[in-house]
């Protein structure tokens, strides 16, 4: 009987992570240098959550039509549109962002193009929006982001080694520039949501270090002589069952969003994709080889109380 | 782990019955809401301004009123930097936008020139100083800011009283409203909900400018009343004892000297009060001056009205005190709040008030909850489909943990927005990963020769560690950022916190006493999952 379908998952699997290692190191290189290529070239595509841009209030004869309003937004040039009912149902108030350095003028051609679309639309004088996101906001962010990775590297000293802390802030940063770069690369707007997407990374990515590492610890001590490479691939291979699964229940939950959330939720979720599968791969392949490339210490942990499996009656 | 403690299987019933009770009024029509017994909870979950639109308001900081408070402070600062000069002078005032004084011997005009350009303002970011200092006739001096200076000023007062406005209604983070400048010297806020505009303005529209100014008990109240005032003292609107106080003009401690504001109840009287506690500038200074006026009576200002004006009984060293004036239990947390939030840098004068809907249409809306929903559905049944009767019991874990962080963020009122429930899917498929390295644990323990009841105590008490530590690390970083970080990024680790503990709580001990149960009923040779 198939079902659970646990079963089908064979017991033991037996794959040289290790092995891999410098190809993947190659990649990592590969894509972090195309990050921060883009990064340079283009940046990030600020959106009117942090550059501000312009509302109008509109006012129709009848009922605003609130949905034909918001797709000829994007039309008309003004980009991440916001069209919301205002007081009355007659009235509206439009957001958007618009490209080039004279606002005003690019507002106006916006204001004539809806003018054209919709007629008897009335318009009141566009006004300049500041930026929901202020720099007090984003600068007291990154402040407290810095305080809690240098914590989370403190407390997987203390569970761990050193090195481990190490190993997994690097493989975090690792996972934040890709998912920047990938930003970057694609021009999605960048907005508050964003940055929600992105600490989901990098809280996603962090677990994954720690459950990876937590193996890791529990095989060092039990197999005292074993070299760390081979180690490292018993303990990779014997988790791998879980990484499945929880790889695939996040992307399954996922996933339905991806396809059919529509492009309101699309930017957050495929980030959100993104940062799992890199998350889960960073862990075998940037944090671990720091490891091992810099050694553990072996010795002065205290025996494993329990027989290791194979010796169990 | 065969043996159910019954503590355990207490805390379970427990929690969800608590994540029933507090989730239930979402489901409920309103009528059925309110017909409910009070002890039963009615809050219901706050949707985001891109769900369900809320209240909007505009307000414009008021550049003349900060103007003015500008100058009547650089009257202070020529006054002070004059007497130090020793320079005698008359007619010290504010006229036409400048402050004018004339200074009494002709001699003096140069060095009371030096004096005051060497003293007053400050140098600007663009380089040259803000204000000018220049002769005019009849030996008098004027000085006025530069209009730059003015429009930094304000521009300044703009952006930090977006900030204040900001912790005032959002103090947790979780409110996620939409606080912008508009135009030069406007603020448009937005905030989701039915929320009450007027309970919005109440807390948004007072400046919250705290002084403890000494009163003087030797000024005579009708000839003040006239204008006739003792010199530096002013007189200020008083409360239901006193009409008016004639005060010492200088604020020996104001409310930025505040760390902390609660509001709580006397001890004595029973009566609602705010606690507070200063810094250490402002407790050494508050402590100094009691020290120096014990029996005297010191006026606690808020916006130009005493609130109260308690006797000096003993000298306050412990840097905390409380305030009593004529409270609600709800307007004393409402003053609590402004303290903490801080004191606008201007006044602000209200300019509109609207209700705004929803920034999402209702077909994106729709759209985009039923893929949402999918995502859910497809975690429950895959983890059903990959573990049999053990992924029910983890679904059936998983159903509590929605109804746990959907009844605390209900409770507390957190505003969950569209993206906020995206994160929740992820941090619902995060917390089956406690079952699965806890299944993960036994199986290997089944396989390496187990019996099934000691797979399952290993399995448990080996995944547990795994669990704790990435739970605990989540922790760590959550608490950090909610500590240190404001607006948003709180909210985030708020709900970050709620997901950690919830998941933890429910993926352990519920699937534990569910498994428990099974085992003793069944009594099985083998596990489902072997």
């Amino acid at each position: 009987m198939p079902w659970p379908l646990i079963r089908l998952l064979p017991r033991e699997f037996h794959i040289d992570f290790v092995r891999l290692a410098p190809f993947a190191a190659i990649v990592s290189a590969i894509l972090i240098a195309g990050s921060i290529g883009s990064f340079v070239v283009q940046g990030l595509n600020f959106g009117i959550d942090f550059v501000g841009g312009t509302a109008i209030e509109v006012r129709t004869k009848g009922p605003v039509p609130l949905g034909e309003l918001r797709a000829a937004v994007p039309a008309a040039g003004g980009h991440d549109a916001q069209v919301q009912g205002f007081g009355r149902p007659d009235t509206a108030i439009v957001r958007f962002r618009t490209e080039g350095s004279n606002t005003f003028v690019a507002a106006e051609q916006v204001k004539q193009k809806l003018a054209a679309k919709f007629p008897g639309m009335e318009f009141k004088p566009p006004v300049v929006v500041g930026p929901k996101v202020s720099g007090e906001l984003m600068s007291g962010g990154f402040m407290a982001l810095g305080i809690a990775m240098t914590l989370m590297l403190g407390y997987i000293w203390f569970r761990f080694q050193l090195q481990f802390g190490l190993g997994a802030v690097v493989a975090v940063l690792h996972d934040v520039i890709l998912t920047l770069g990938l930003l970057s690369l694609t021009q999605i707007e960048f907005s508050m949501t964003s940055i929600a997407a992105l600490l989901t990374v990098i809280g996603y990515s962090m677990n994954e270090k720690v459950i990876t590492f937590d193996r890791l610890r529990e095989n060092l001590r039990k197999y005292k002589t074993t070299p760390l490479r081979d180690v490292i691939n018993k303990s990779e291979n014997e988790r791998l069952s879980r990484t499945l699964i929880t790889g695939s229940t996040a992307i399954l939950a996922l996933s339905g969003a991806l396809f059919l959330g529509g492009p309101v939720l699309f930017p957050l979720v495929s980030t959100m994709v993104f940062g799992v599968i890199i998350g889960t791969y960073s862990s075998v392949y940037v944090a671990l080889p720091i490891i091992l490339l810099w050694g553990v210490k072996r010795n002065d942990d205290p025996a494993e109380p329990l027989k290791p499996a194979s010796v169990r009656p | 782990m065969i043996t159910v403690s019954r503590w355990r299987v207490i805390l379970v019933v427990l929690a969800a019955l608590y994540g029933f009770l507090f989730t239930l009024p979402n489901v409920l029509p309103a009528s059925v809401r309110d017909s409910l017994p009070g002890f039963l909870p009615k809050q219901t979950l706050n949707l985001g301004l891109d769900l369900q639109g809320g209240s909007y308001l505009l307000y414009e900081v008021d550049t003349a009123a900060l103007r003015a408070e500008l100058l009547t402070n650089l009257v202070e600062d020529a006054r002070t930097a004059l007497r130090e000069a020793e320079i005698d002078f008359t007619g010290l005032g504010v006229v036409n936008g400048e402050v004018n004084v004339r200074i009494n011997d002709p001699t003096q005009v140069e060095p009371a020139l030096k004096a005051l350009r060497e003293s007053l303002g400050a140098v600007m970011a663009t380089g040259g100083r803000d204000v000018t200092v220049s002769t005019a006739p009849d030996q008098r001096i004027r000085v006025a800011y530069v209009s730059q200076a003015l429009d930094a000023q304000a521009a300044k007062a703009v952006e930090q009283s977006i900030e204040v406005i900001r912790r005032r209604i959002d103090e947790l983070g979780t409110k996620e409203p939409d606080i912008r400048r508009q135009g030069a010297n406007r603020i448009s806020i937005a905030a989701p909900g039915e929320s009450d505009p007027k309970k919005l303005q109440a807390i948004v529209g007072q400046t919250a400018k705290l002084t403890f100014q000494m009163v003087d008990e030797t000024a005579d109240l009708a000839q003040a009343q006239q204008g006739r005032l003792p010199p530096g003292t002013m007189l200020v609107p008083g409360d239901d004892i006193q009409p008016f106080y004639v005060v010492k003009r200088r604020a020996e401690v104001t409310g930025e000297m505040l760390t902390d504001a609660q509001s709580g109840f006397d001890q004595q009287t029973g009566q609602p009060v705010v606690t507070f506690r200063f810094n250490g500038v402002g407790a050494k200074r508050f402590g100094a001056i009691t020290t120096a006026n014990v029996g005297k009576r010191f006026a606690i200002i808020l916006d130009n009205k005493v609130i109260s004006a308690p006797n000096i009984i003993n000298p306050i060293t412990a840097g905390n005190g409380q305030i009593t004036g004529n409270f609600t239990a709800e307007s004393a947390n409402d003053l609590a709040v402004l303290l903490r939030a801080g004191a606008l840098p201007a006044p602000l004068t209200i300019q509109e008030q609207q209700t705004v809907s929803a920034e999402l249409g209702a077909d994106a809306i729709r759209a985009g909850a039923i893929s949402l929903m999918i995502g859910g559905v497809a975690i429950i049944v895959f983890i059903i489909l990959a573990y049999g009767l053990f992924g029910i019991f983890a679904a059936l874990a998983l159903i509590v943990n929605v109804l746990l962080i959907l009844g605390i963020m209900s409770m507390t009122q957190a505003t969950l927005t569209f993206p906020g429930i995206a994160g929740l899917i992820l941090t619902l498929a995060v917390a089956v990963d406690a079952n699965v390295l806890i299944y993960e644990r036994v199986r290997d323990e089944a396989h390496a020769g187990r019996t099934p009841i000691m797979a399952l105590e290993h399995g448990y008490s080996r995944a547990l560690v795994s669990i704790l530590d990435a739970n605990i690390t989540s922790a760590i970083s959550a608490i950090i950022m909610f500590q240190f970080g404001s607006g948003p990024i709180r909210g985030f680790a708020w709900t970050l916190l709620i997901g950690v503990v919830t998941s933890v709580f429910t993926a352990v001990v519920i699937t534990q006493v569910l498994i428990g149960w099974w085992f003793r009923a069944t009594k099985p040779k083998t596990l489902p999952i072997e």
